[in-house]
């Protein structure tokens, strides 16, 4: 794991550069209860302001702060309970709410599109942003475990891009997120589609600072994904079934589908879309419109 | 394994309460995992040794609280508990349940030294 910030995962990248590159000062905890700290310098100050810890065990140290406490000679543990009643996920929840600020500062519409591999997003992106050219400046946050071959993708259409490869994660976060938001020079009043690594289950509980998020699933599937993976189609605001074009060759029934996502999620809304065809394009686009506002 | 990145969450939130409470080490973290949140009980203990390792909780029990699932039903106003979170009204058979528990992922408290 990360042992600076913490949030983040040992091999995660942005660009090709480690995530790490950032001032921060840190205090280490020994196991004796004794602690000290230290600064590092580093290069991009990425603004987030936060203090972060670690520990390290020093090896002596777990042993060792065990014998005090229970060779007291009267005989009392010295044990007490400490009341935390925190959200484990708070961390990624205080990043998260920073990502909103900063996208609300610039009244950036983001959205953080997630789905299995293979659905489509990444040419559904590249459709989206052609079709907007001129009309509304889109940016691209790409996450991926390897390679940078989506961010090239998403660049050459002309739409700035950056790419994230969380290295062994199966999902992006709100730190990770941070760091990129403040990497792109975001226009006012621009979309930002954050692509999630391609998976339907990990990036459910992760808040990323997004206005929503979109579920993107292709009739190439199981119309049973929604209730497969309640979390992701629950915590999504949209359904999009993508590649609607291939339908006639298909046996997918989408009226299950549709129904199997709003008996999880009764709001959600779908469209049918296809980038092959432009089928739907007209409603995402609109839908789009709708949220980022004029 | 998202469970991971919870587990690696568990260990930062307790040692900035060592910071805090000074104390030096953590013989039993106790959690609330409802059974409608995201989490995965044992693979989220199987984590926990693994990214306790080297920090002062190594070696501390971990202690779940099973958190039943709850929803309220728009259809007949049933309050029931429910398994999934897609499960239909157990009274009336609609779907789309508000969910009112069963969500929770939280460190309730810790027993330290």
């Amino acid at each position: 794991m990360c042992t600076t910030c913490g949030c983040g995962h040992g091999e995660t990248k942005i660009e090709g550069e480690a995530l790490h590159d950032h001032e921060h000062g840190h205090e280490h905890i020994h196991a004796d209860g004794t602690t000290h700290a230290h600064d590092h310098d580093h290069a991009p100050d990425h603004g987030h302001g936060h203090g972060h810890d670690h520990s390290h065990d020093h090896h002596h140290g777990h042993t060792y702060a065990w014998v005090p406490a229970h060779s007291h000679a009267h005989g009392t543990s010295t044990s007490r309970m400490v009341q935390i009643e925190q959200d484990i996920l708070s961390k990624n929840d205080a990043y998260a709410r920073e990502n909103r600020a900063f996208l609300a500062g610039r009244r950036v519409f983001a959205l953080n599109l997630v789905s299995s591999p293979g659905s489509g997003k990444t040419t559904l992106l590249c459709k989206t942003i052609e079709t907007l050219k001129g009309k509304r400046t889109v940016a691209v946050i790409e996450g991926d475990q390897q390679t940078s071959n989506d961010a090239e993708r998403i660049r050459a259409t002309g739409a700035p891009a950056i790419q994230i490869n969380t290295g062994k994660g199966c999902h992006l976060d709100a730190h990770m997120v941070g760091h990129a938001i403040r990497q792109l020079d975001l226009a006012e009043r621009s979309l930002l589609m954050i692509e999630n690594v391609g998976n339907l289950v990990c990036p459910a509980a992760f808040d990323l600072g997004e206005a929503h998020k979109v579920a993107i699933l292709s009739v190439t599937e199981g119309e049973d994904k929604p209730i497969k993976y309640p979390d992701m189609f629950r915590a999504a605001s949209l359904m999009l079934l993508n590649k609607i074009d291939l339908l006639p060759y298909l046996s997918f029934d989408v009226g299950k589908a549709i129904d199997y996502a709003r008996r999880v999620n009764p709001n959600i809304e779908v469209i049918r879309i296809s980038a092959t065809s432009g089928e739907g394009m007209a409603d995402w686009l609109a839908w789009l419109e709708r949220g980022a506002g004029s | 394994m998202h469970e991971m990145s919870l587990a690696e969450g568990i260990v930062r939130l307790i040692e900035e309460s060592a910071r805090k409470e000074g104390f030096s080490s953590v013989k039993l973290v106790a959690l609330e995992i409802g059974r409608l949140s995201s989490v995965e009980p044992e693979a989220l203990a199987f984590c926990f040794d693994a990214a306790t390792r080297g920090s002062i909780a190594e070696g501390a029990r971990l202690a779940i609280e099973d958190v039943p699932g709850r929803g309220v039903c728009g259809q007949c106003g049933a309050d029931a508990e429910i398994e999934a979170i897609y499960d239909p009204c157990p009274k009336c058979g609609a779907y789309g349940l508000r969910i009112t528990g069963g969500t929770e992922m939280r460190v309730k408290e810790l027993e330290v030294d």
